[in-house]
């Protein structure tokens, strides 16, 4: 089985409110912290028989139209065998 | 006129829009999300609400909702499709206006009665008002606060397209009258054809004395009266 690990973050270029909350709360309890942006992360487990170029051909086709929204929004995954 | 409203699982503003068209002598009647045509009707509206939960963005998961792709052959073909709130947001999902809706600047859920101007009265749904027109109309969103990167933002002016703009009560789109960070205090936009309209305050809130106000009236004159022509 293979479980992709999806994490779908703000575009720099765009003003985060709830990061910046964060960021501020964090540095008001003395924490060394410059910045901090609020994504999101999600835990895709594929069905079986596909092959790595299905695999990633299939989470682009997800994270690109689905999971995030590309005037906002980017994406990463990473793609693991689970025995 | 046909009015369709589409209901969505989390939908909560169906209810006060068939009200409201009521109100202003239409029938009005609901469209399941499973449905697969929206043939025969005039006007779809995409009504305000938390379709799915807002799970994973607002608007994000209705927008592959079964009645979707009709609602988009509709639109693609001249017929009305209106927006209010969630349904302004699924609408920038699915790719009928351009932009997108995030969460609020301040953070803060925010229901209150809001300023808008209206910026551009030459259309199908804003034809009954005055250009410039200063009207008070509920808002209701958590994710209003309206982005589209320069180049669509310039279009988006040049074209006309941004109908309405959050003002202070004596009309400046300024810091103070924008209530949710929107780029360019904008609060609604339309479709280049201009029979797609999307903003985030709720006229149908706004159609009746005893719950406040009628100048949310307009938008649903507008629709009706060019009907009539």
């Amino acid at each position: 089985m293979s479980e992709a690990y999806v994490k779908v973050t703000l575009k720099k270029s765009i003003l985060d409110p709830q990061g910046g909350a964060v960021e501020k709360a964090l540095r008001q309890m003395g924490h060394p912290v410059e910045a901090v942006r609020v994504g999101k992360y999600l835990e895709v487990t594929l069905t079986d028989g596909l092959s790595r170029a299905e695999q990633e051909a299939a989470l682009e086709e997800i994270c690109g139209k689905v999971l995030s929204n590309p005037v906002i929004e980017e994406y990463a995954f990473s793609l693991e065998e689970r025995l | 006129m046909k009015i369709g409203i589409v209901r969505f699982p989390g939908s909560n503003c169906e209810t006060d829009c068939l009200e409201a068209w009521r109100v202003m002598g239409a029938a009005a009647e609901m469209i399941w999300h499973q449905e697969t045509s929206v043939r025969g009707y005039d006007l779809v509206v995409l009504p305000g609400g938390f379709s799915y939960g807002d799970y994973l963005r607002a608007g994000a998961i209705a927008r592959f909702s079964p009645v979707m792709p009709d609602v988009i052959r509709h639109a693609r073909e001249g017929g009305l499709v209106w927006g209010i709130c969630n349904g302004f947001q699924i609408l920038t999902e699915c790719g009928l206006l351009p932009g997108a809706l995030l969460r609020n600047s301040g953070l803060c859920f925010i229901c209150a009665p809001q300023y808008l101007r209206v910026e551009n009265a030459a259309t199908a749904f804003t034809r009954a008002y005055a250009p410039g027109q200063i009207i008070s109309v509920p808002i209701n969103h958590g994710e209003g606060n309206y982005y589209i990167d320069a180049a669509g933002l310039r279009e988006l002016e040049e074209e006309g397209r941004v109908v309405f703009r959050y003002v202070t009560e004596d009309g400046a789109a300024t810091g103070a009258g924008n209530p949710n960070g929107s780029l360019a205090n904008i609060s609604g936009v339309r479709n280049r054809a201009g029979n797609v309209l999307g903003m985030m305050p709720h006229p149908e809130r706004a159609v009746e004395q005893l719950i406040g106000g009628e100048d949310g009236r307009g938008v649903f004159r507008s629709i009706l009266t060019g009907k009539e022509e």
